[in-house]
Order: C-alpha cells, then structure tokens, then sequence
C-alpha cells in the first residue's frame, strides 16, 4: 500500500499546474462567468474551446486513450492529478461523449477506416458528438428500445426518436443504439451501434427544457434518415455488448470527485460571506456538520475511487464495482448544490436568465444556486438511474 | 376529539377547491406566470367577490373573522392549483400586520379597501444579512421634525410589483440587531424615495428588491407603536408560516398522488415500475411523510396560537418538520417520474420547486429547528442521585 506521488508523479503535476495557467484563455472563463450569471446555456465554444487547446498538447483531451489513437495515454494516477489539477483551476470540462464514449468504442470495435475517419476530430475537439441511447420508452430497460434501421441496398433507414440527447443541438454526430433485428429471440441481441451525421435530412432536434430553464437535453427524431451502412460500428446486432462496454466507460468518470472537492471549498467560502444569526453561517454548528459529512463522506470516496482506478490498471477492468461510484459521486454532487441553496438563504428565490427579466439581484455567489440544485436532480436519475444501479451491484457483486 | 371541518369550513373548502378547479388549470396558470406581471388582476377581482380576500379579517370590517383553520383551507388549496396571486404576503401577512397594530382610524379605512381587492399591501421586512432574524434590521428612519427619512434595502419583498401599498421595518433606534427600536411604517408603492427592481423567482412567483433613498413619511404612517413593532411581526410571521405551510401541503398531496399514479403506469421490463419493492417501499415513504406533515400542521392550527411560547414553539416545529417532508417527497417525485420530472413541461417539478421555496420562506429547517430547541430543551431539570 502506497499513496503518496512519485517525484515523476510531482513533476507531472506541477507540468499541468504551468499548463492550465498559461494556457486556460481568461476570455472562456469569462464568458462561463458571465452565463452563469445571468442564467444563460453554454455556447458551443463554451464547451470546445479548451477541449480544443488539450487536443493540440499531447492528446490531454483524450487522457486514457492510447498514444497510437493521439491520447495521452496517462497513468491513473496521472489522470487522477490532470483531473484534480483541471478541478481546481475551474476548468470547463471536456464533453465525455466523444471522448469518454464513442471514442473507446470506435478505436476498440471499429475497423481502420473508421478510426482514422472520426478519432482524430474527437481529440481535437473540431467534432462534436452527441449521445442516442434513451427513448421516451425506453429509459432504464434501454434495451427495448424501438428506434429501427432497415438496410436497403448500401444504407440503413433510420426511423424513431431518441430523447435526453444532450447537447444534441451542437452536435455534429449523434452515436445510436438502433433495432436492426426486431424477431431477435432477445431484445438485447437485435441492437446496433451506428453513427449518425446529424447534417443528414430527416434528423430533427427539438429542445427540451429543464426545471432550471436550461435547454442541455433535446428530442432527437429520426425521419427515413439514411445512413451509409459504413457507419455501423462492429457487428450488426452486437451492439448492446458495444452499448455495456461504454456504460462502464461513462460510470468511471462519473464520481466527479475533484470537482466536488472545489464545490465544498466555495460553498464554505458563501458560508463565511453570509450572515446568520449575526455571525457568519459558516460558525453555525448545525451549518458545519453538513458541510462536514459531506466532506468525510468524499474522502472516503476518493479513495474508493482510487482503489478502483488501481484495480483497473491491472488489467482487471471497472466492473460493476463503479455504479457504488456513481450512486455515491451523484449522492454528494446533490448534497452540494443543496448546501449552496441553503447557505445563501431567500437569495436562492430569484430566477436569472428568466425571459422575463434581465436584472440581476443579490450577491454574485447566490447566482442561480437553487437553479443548479433543481437541475442537478439528474444527477440520481441519468446514465442508469441510482435504482439500476443499485440493482446491478446487488446481481453483480453480491450475486443476490 | 375531532378532526372534522365545520360545516362553513366544508363550504369554504368546496369553494375555494372549484375556483382552483374551474379558473386555474394547468393552462390557464402556465399563461399567468408568462405575462409581464406574474399574477391576475382578475382573479383578484374574483377572490374579492367571493369573500376569500376578507377570511381573516373581522366581521366589523366585513371581513369572515376566519381561524387559522380557516386560512389553512384556503392556503392547502391554493396549494394544490399553485395559485400564484399574492394572497400570503398581501392578505394573510400585511393583512394580520395592520389589523393587529393598526389603529381604529388606520384599520377602518385600510381593511376595506383590502377586502374589497382595491388595496393589496405587502410587508419588507427582509435584508441580506438578516437571513431569517427578524430583528436584525439596518433599514434606518430618522426623525425629521413630525415626519420620518427613510434608508435602507429590502431584500426578496415577495408580490411587491402587485402591491399598492407596503409596509417597510426600519430601525427607529438601538442596534442592528435589537428587537426593541423597529418601527412600521406604511407608504404608496409609487412613493418618491421607493425603487422596485422586480424579478420572477425560480418557482415562478415575483419578488423584487426595494431600494429606499430619503423615503419622507409623516408620523401618521406608523403602524403601532414606534419602536415597539418587533413582537407583533415575529407572531405575524408566525401565523404566516402556517399559512405557508399550508400550502405546502397541497402541494405536496399533488406530488405524492401524481407519482403514484405515475409509477403504476409507467412501464419498464415488461411492467408497471410500482411492481418493484424499491419503488413501492419509496411511495409509501412518501406517504407516510405527507400524513405526518398533515398531522404537524393541524397540531400547529389548533394549538393556543395566543400564548406566545405555545406559538413559537409549535410553529417551528411545523416548518421544521414540513421542511423534511418537502425534501423527502419532493426529490423523490422526481426521482421516481425520471427524466419527464426534471422538465419544464411537466408539471410535478413545478410543484416541486415551489414546495421548495417555500421551505425556504421564513426560516429553513435548520432555523425553525434551533428556534425549537431553545424552546424546548432549556432549563431541564437533571436527575438527582
């Protein structure tokens, strides 16, 4: 047993410190800034500017892939200091769905061309994909979803609707989970993973918006939308085994430990600013007991994730052991954006970024903080609601 | 013992339950929140002709001289349509401030008004660094000759851009956070020295900032006695919260049937969700803190509300306890209506938001829960060995 960092390990951190501070333009942290603010979505260079400056520093866009596919190839313990470094500086995060997602995907089932037609853009950030996996009947039973694809000559006819697409009015590709086999004895074994320009006449994306009022998620339809069958990744109808192996994939990253950690120091920084009961809430006990849970409860995360990470870079893969990781990142992630709301008090009522108002009220911190806890009610609900996952550690680790 | 309502209540009930029901569908209430002023002149309009605006105030001023019960009724209904004209912080707040302090003059020639819809008043009371102490007031009224300047900033004064009227807390004397040295003073909106910023607030009601530069007001504007406003605005606040609580309760009986109804038929592997033990054990959780809240809420309406310990200490273990239940069913209805409960289309998450705000209006769980605490676990006696 052995925590501490290598002197490589030290050296590699300082190395990213000296990078994002040199590198991390001042104008997108601005311009986040100034949208959070005011309430506003995110740009499409919101979310690709920095993802693009990575993509040009040795693969950091694209930290776990391998050097050959232009990752960089990262120990874990180095993805583990990238993505604290990345936290605590504030960056934007890159989008997973390219990189987490199809990315793996594509450069572990997909054939060469393919990998040289797409992994390049996703390192570079220049393409923006989108996930296809949910139906509006299809949410935790993904696999009975009923989006079809027919193969008529040197195309696949695509026809349904995927929803919870997120992003999907920047994207330029879209990654579907689509029925190609519908008398398949199973309805797992009659799936396949296709790609999808999202330029391609008959896709339609219609917004959804949020409680919040953001619009993160859409509706995507598919209407006769012909897609070369050169799109299909792997096998017809393997690609539920494609779809379980990016499941865990986008399981990993979904702790979001680093980022938790900066969000306990700035929800302690708005206690300190905020006055209770004549003194500064942060000197309320009752206030101090929850920051604190929240933060022993993270600690102990940390190192769970950490032992994860360990065990997969021997070989072993994430396994099922990763949805205790998202239940409990998400769990604290809740807890937090809870505390924020708490903590500033009736400056959580107003509503920034209503159509219905442009002024701005209260102190710069107290932005938007109920908005957030009400948004980030997803967290327990996306990428295999806290239930599945509940359920798949009960079948699959305890064998129960 | 009996829990049953009066057959005027039942009446009110029933009332009260088809306005919500003929003049404020999902649609109808949608279309409210979208317009420039948040809120319905005639619905207003409408709760004057059928004696709404009048159910706490007396019968001499022809008011329904209403009970807590009463308000409740109104409040758990309006709950349920989420209606959001300004009743709580005009009729039920502002309103028990002037008939409570106001003089015989003062109240003749207010109560009417208020009760006919002509005059809503809303009351600012607070600032950013008083959170939840009414006491702790910076807003200063300085004497000048027989009127008084007023400076200061209130905070989150909800309805105001409806109001016609407010009533403003201002330190008369002693320090910030003195509870002798308030004063109320009541003023015209459109007073010269008065500022609204208004703003929509996340659950779709309006609040707004008020900014007051050299406000000029003659001593005929004082509600009560100067320096002596404290006591009477925390057991406003008080009958306010119940009413707030209230509301709640609806809200949260909407979120608790609407889930249920939802996980029986939202199909997933082949069946309903609600055949899954994890979902049924949750819904019944959910229930389970709905009844208590209910139960907390009728000891708080029916308790000795005169008595001001009795007051203090029931009222905050109602908010305490419906704040937990509001987190309780309002995540989870969320959480079991999935992705569809997290958008704007659908109409549970607005529910759960309001219910949310209004764990925050006058005072959170924590702050009700210590109120209650030194109420309550002060001066016991130890055992004696």
């Amino acid at each position: 047993m052995d925590t501490a960092f290598s002197e490589e390990d030290l050296k590699f951190q300082g190395e990213v410190r000296d990078f994002i501070k040199n590198n991390y333009p001042q104008s997108l942290r601005d311009s986040i800034n100034a949208k959070r603010k005011n309430g506003k979505d995110l740009s499409r260079e919101d979310f690709t500017d920095w993802h693009k400056i990575l993509g040009k520093h040795n693969g950091w866009s694209a930290p776990s892939w391998p050097k050959k596919f232009g990752g960089a190839e990262f120990t874990p313990t180095q993805k583990y200091i990238f993505e604290q470094e990345c936290a605590k500086a504030e960056c934007q995060y890159v989008m997973p769905f390219g990189v987490n997602m199809v990315g793996p995907v594509i450069y572990t089932f997909g054939n060469d061309e393919q990998k040289e037609k797409y992994l390049p853009g996703i390192v570079s950030g220049e393409t923006f994909w989108c996930q296809g996996y949910s139906e509006p009947g299809s949410g935790s039973d993904l696999a009975s979803l009923k989006t079809t694809a027919v193969k008529e000559g040197d195309h696949y006819i695509v026809n349904g609707q995927k929803t919870w697409t997120t992003a999907a009015n920047h994207a330029d590709w879209i990654f579907c989970l689509v029925r190609t086999d519908p008398n398949a004895p199973k309805p797992q074994q009659g799936i396949s993973f296709l790609l999808i320009d999202m330029k391609t006449p008959g896709v339609t994306v219609r917004p959804i918006y949020l409680m919040d009022g953001s619009n993160e998620v859409n509706e995507t339809w598919f209407d006769n939308v012909k897609v070369p069958v050169e799109n299909l990744i792997g096998e017809e109808n393997m690609g539920w085994t494609y779809a379980k192996f990016l499941l865990a994939h986008e399981r990993s990253g979904i702790a979001g430990v680093a980022r938790s950690k900066k969000a306990i120091e700035r929800i302690k920084q708005i206690a300190s600013s905020e006055m209770s009961y004549g003194e500064p809430l942060i000197q309320d006990p009752a206030f101090q007991r929850k920051i604190a849970d929240t933060e022993l409860e993270l600690s102990a995360l940390e190192y769970t994730e950490l032992r994860t990470l360990a065990k997969d870079s021997s070989g072993k893969g994430p396994g099922p052991e990763s949805s205790l990781l998202k239940i409990k990142g998400t769990d604290i992630q809740q807890s937090l954006t809870e505390l924020a709301m708490e903590a500033v008090g009736y400056y959580s009522n107003p509503h920034l970024g209503s159509t219905l108002s442009n002024e701005f009220v209260g102190p710069d911190y107290a932005a938007n903080v109920a908005g957030t806890y009400f948004n980030f009610r997803k967290a327990s609900i996306y990428g295999g609601s806290n239930e599945i996952q509940r359920g798949i550690i009960s079948k699959m680790v305890l064998g129960l | 013992m009996n829990f049953d309502f009066t057959e005027e209540q039942t009446l009110l009930n029933n009332m009260v339950t088809s306005f919500v029901r003929d003049n404020y569908d999902w649609e109808t209430r949608c279309s409210i929140v979208k317009t420039e002023e948040g809120w319905k002149q005639e619905n207003w309009s409408q709760f004057a002709e059928l004696g709404l605006l009048g159910v706490p105030f007396s019968e001499d001023h022809g008011g329904l001289g209403g009970s807590p019960t009463d308000l409740m009724i109104v409040m758990e209904q309006f709950g349920k349509g989420l209606v959001v004209e300004p009743y709580l912080p005009s009729v039920i707040l502002a309103g028990g401030l002037i008939t409570n302090l106001g003089s015989k003059e003062q109240t003749d020639q207010i109560v009417p008004k208020i009760i006919s819809g002509d005059q809503r008043y809303v009351f600012a009371y607070a600032e950013h660094q008083s959170r939840f102490d009414l006491f702790d007031v910076k807003t200063s009224a300085a004497k000048d000759g027989d009127c008084y300047v007023i400076n200061g900033l209130k905070s989150v004064v909800f309805g105001a851009g409806a109001a016609t009227h407010i009533i403003i807390a201002a330190r008369t004397s002693g320090d910030q956070r003195s509870k002798k040295g308030i004063t109320l003073f009541m003023t015209e909106i459109g007073s010269e020295g008065i500022t609204l910023q208004n703003y929509p607030t996340i659950d779709e009601y309006r609040a707004s900032e008020v900014i007051i530069e050299n406000l000029k007001v003659s001593k005929d504007s004082i509600l009560g006695k100067v320096d002596e406003a404290y006591d009477i605005i925390e057991e406003e606040v008080d009958k306010s919260t119940i009413a707030a609580c209230s509301e709640a309760l609806g809200i949260l009986e909407v979120l608790k049937d609407a889930t249920t109804d939802y996980c029986k038929n939202r199909k997933q592997f082949g069946q309903p969700i609600s055949k899954n033990q994890v979902i049924q054990f949750r819904l019944v959780d959910m229930m389970m803190e709905y009844e208590q809240a209910k139960s907390i809420l009728y000891m708080a309406v029916t308790s000795d509300l005169s008595n001001p310990d009795e007051r203090r200490k029931t009222v905050s273990a109602l908010k305490s306890r419906m704040g937990k239940a509001i987190k309780f069913v309002g995540e989870n209805a969320i959480q079991l209506h999935g992705g569809m409960g997290m958008t704007e289309e659908y109409m549970i998450s607005h529910y759960f938001k309001r219910a949310t705000m209004i764990g925050v209006l006058f005072g959170n769980v924590d702050y009700h829960m210590k109120r209650f605490i030194e109420l309550t676990q002060s001066n016991i006696k130890k055992f004696e060995n």
